[in-house]
């Protein structure tokens, strides 16, 4: 049992703070406000392989391990909750599934440009009337001669409005129910794609959330993702590594509200005193710091037993779990620890606070989480 | 083209308090960085690989520590690292490092040698020239801009107060870079597990160099430098405040600047 990273991860951990200190703190609070996708900022990401950090060099990642990449996740949450979201759809929920479940192919096709941040990747799963129950898939696909007719529609999709590949989920056979679920990999210029209206929302606003519209949709044969009928086993399996990038997120937004307050509550002046000298405060760092550790040691082995090739479900969703509802009570404790300023958008944590809630939300609610950990535990 | 770069590994200065009660400088828990000055030239090292092809090393002088600022370097995409290191290199002030840092980078070969123009621990600016003296290289210290490399010369901006000099200099040459000549890229996620996994730092101990070194001139025997005594500056007081109108601001500076017979 060893708690310390390695040297790699160390080394790998200055890099990203100075990453996200220098590029893409500068822009998080206009990407907020102006609720602009920071495509500047997403080149940088792949010049630098962050696009692509827990996949193998022969097909243009980084050759590094998912402990590598939701560093990263935390990293530019810290300073930026929708940095770390673009980079956690595009890895976990795009170029994850291809490249665990795609053809040598398929991998190929689409794996270099992915992973080297030319093109951003997304995911389809929730449908308007398929949430939590995500088996209720009402988009259909009806393979006509080569191809693959998909009709339905999406919502909620994170990076959909920058996206270029797309896994996308269809019924193929309604009768078998779960076991008629397929998925694929579509492309944003397939003729009958395109993309819907883009969500207005309370956090990560820089994050652009749409709808996804498939009418007549024309998809290759060649592009089904994983045997016909295995698409909710994909889905389930890629949310469950996409929960523990998430996870980060939190983490990572948590820990950076209390790096900012640590730094408020030094120079705050009431009552001719420090405001860190009051016990009050002193008290409430000490909880929120705590609570941040815990959950870092639950995403970070999350993360270490997905890369030990064990089974992480439980992991993963106690880390998602914990690390989001520690993320709402960090941040919601640091706007307290300002007072009135905290509620103001002159400085971060009111973003912050704001950005922390969909953590809770996407990739699995906290309800579902809960679901996951007790049937783990066969409590059912 | 082989290129070497020397780099230091240095506390972050901009991390550094002072102690507000003995005068110090607090050290610890402050991380270590490669110098600034030393950065730029190692990425000036691997522009000019990009564009005139070869390879870029990059030695440190330093204790075992020094071998993350190494890494660092690999990451960033040079291609080998020496780390000089040995207990009887310690105590070396700028003589005896130039002299053990150009044996250490003879043995390793060159065309180029780039070193940062000075470290912002000791600010001295010294061991880049020395290094060139000891070889006996021409070189252009201060340099602020690469203008062009062909037919083996480079054309240098070398910075003066008040302007500059266009330089031409034959290889082989050293050169001492400005923090401001390039912006220094960032690692990349691959680097950092090339730096580790693929690639090595080569240490270089007084073992491995006994043939070549005068041991007169290493270590702290063989640094010439004594300090006599050091000191703490006192800082400065307080200074005063007034919250006045411009035409009073005025004559009360007048009247402090002529108290202190500074006009």
């Amino acid at each position: 049992m060893n708690f310390n990273l390695s040297k790699e991860h160390s080394l790998l951990k200055t890099m990203y703070e100075s990453f996200a200190e220098n590029e893409v703190k500068p822009l998080a609070s206009e990407v907020d406000e102006q609720e602009r996708f920071p495509v500047e900022t997403v080149e940088k990401l792949g010049r630098y392989g962050l696009m692509g950090i827990p996949f193998p060099k022969e097909y243009g990642g980084q050759g590094g391990d998912t402990l590598a990449y939701i560093m990263a996740v935390e990293e530019l949450s810290k300073v930026c909750g929708t940095t770390g979201v673009i980079v956690s759809a595009h890895t976990s929920l795009c170029c994850n599934p291809i490249y665990e479940f795609g053809t040598e192919q398929q991998k190929k096709k689409y794996l270099p440009t992915l992973l080297s941040g030319k093109k951003v990747g997304a995911f389809g799963l929730t449908e308007p009337n398929a949430g939590t129950d995500a088996a209720g898939q009402q988009t259909k696909a009806v393979l006509v001669g080569d191809n693959y007719i998909l009709n339905g529609s999406k919502i909620f999709i994170t990076n959909a409005g920058h996206a270029e590949v797309f896994i996308i989920f269809a019924m193929t056979d309604k009768s078998q129910g779960t076991r008629g679920i397929s998925a694929f990999i579509v492309e944003k210029g397939f003729e009958g794609f395109s993309i819907g209206r883009e969500e207005k929302k309370m956090g990560i606003r820089g994050s652009s959330t749409c709808e996804l519209i498939m009418e007549n949709c024309i998809v290759p044969k060649e592009n089904l993702l994983g045997a016909l009928g295995k698409g909710y086993g994909i889905a389930m399996k890629t949310l469950n590594g996409g929960r523990i990038g998430i996870a980060a997120q939190a983490l990572g937004i948590g820990e950076g509200a209390l790096k900012e307050a640590i730094a408020y509550v030094k120079e705050r002046k009431q009552f001719g005193k420090r405001i860190s000298q009051f016990q009050n405060t002193q008290f409430s760092i000490a909880d929120m710091h705590t609570r941040l550790e815990a959950a870092k040691w639950l995403v970070y082995a999350a993360a270490m037993k997905k890369d030990e090739g064990a089974d992480y479900a439980k992991d993963a969703a106690m880390a998602k779990l914990f690390a989001s509802e520690t993320a709402t009570f960090v941040t919601q404790r640091c706007v307290q620890l300002y007072g009135g300023y905290g509620y103001t958008r002159e400085y971060p944590v009111e973003r912050m606070m704001r950005d922390a809630k969909i953590t809770e939300i996407y990739e699995g609610t906290s309800e579902v989480q809960r679901m996951v950990i007790a049937s783990s535990l066969k409590v059912n | 083209m082989k290129i070497v770069v020397c780099i230091k590994q240095v506390p972050d200065t901009t991390e550094v308090r002072l102690d507000p009660v003995k005068g110090t400088l607090i050290r610890e828990g402050v991380p270590s960085i490669i110098n600034p000055d030393d950065k730029a030239g190692l990425e000036a090292a691997l522009r000019i690989r990009e564009q005139a092809g070869g390879t870029v090393s990059v030695v440190s002088m330093g204790p075992p520590q020094a071998d993350v600022a190494l890494r660092e370097a690999l990451a960033m995409g040079a291609d080998e690292a020496y780390l000089v290191t040995d207990r009887a290199f310690g105590g070396a002030d700028t003589w005896a490092t130039s002299y053990t840092i150009a044996t250490a980078v003879k043995r390793i070969g060159f065309d180029l040698i780039i070193c940062g123009r000075q470290a912002i621990d000791g600010d001295t600016a010294q061991v880049g020239p020395q290094i060139a003296q000891h070889l006996g290289l021409p070189q252009v210290s201060y340099v602020e801009g690469i203008e062009s490399i062909e037919n083996n010369k480079l054309v240098l901006r070398r910075q003066f107060e008040d302007r500059y000099h266009l330089v031409e200099v034959e290889l082989p040459c050293l050169i001492t870079t400005l923090g401001e000549l390039y912006e220094p890229r960032y690692m990349s996620v691959a680097g950092v597990f090339d730096a580790y996994r693929e690639k090595e730092v080569k240490k270089l101990t007084f073992a491995d160099m006994e043939a070549e070194l005068d041991v007169s001139n290493i270590g702290l025997k063989g640094s010439p430098t004594n300090v006599k005594a050091s000191f703490t500056k006192q800082p400065k007081g307080k200074g005063e405040k007034y919250n006045t109108d411009a035409d009073e601001a005025v004559e009360i500076i007048v009247s402090k600047l002529r108290e202190k017979n500074l006009i």
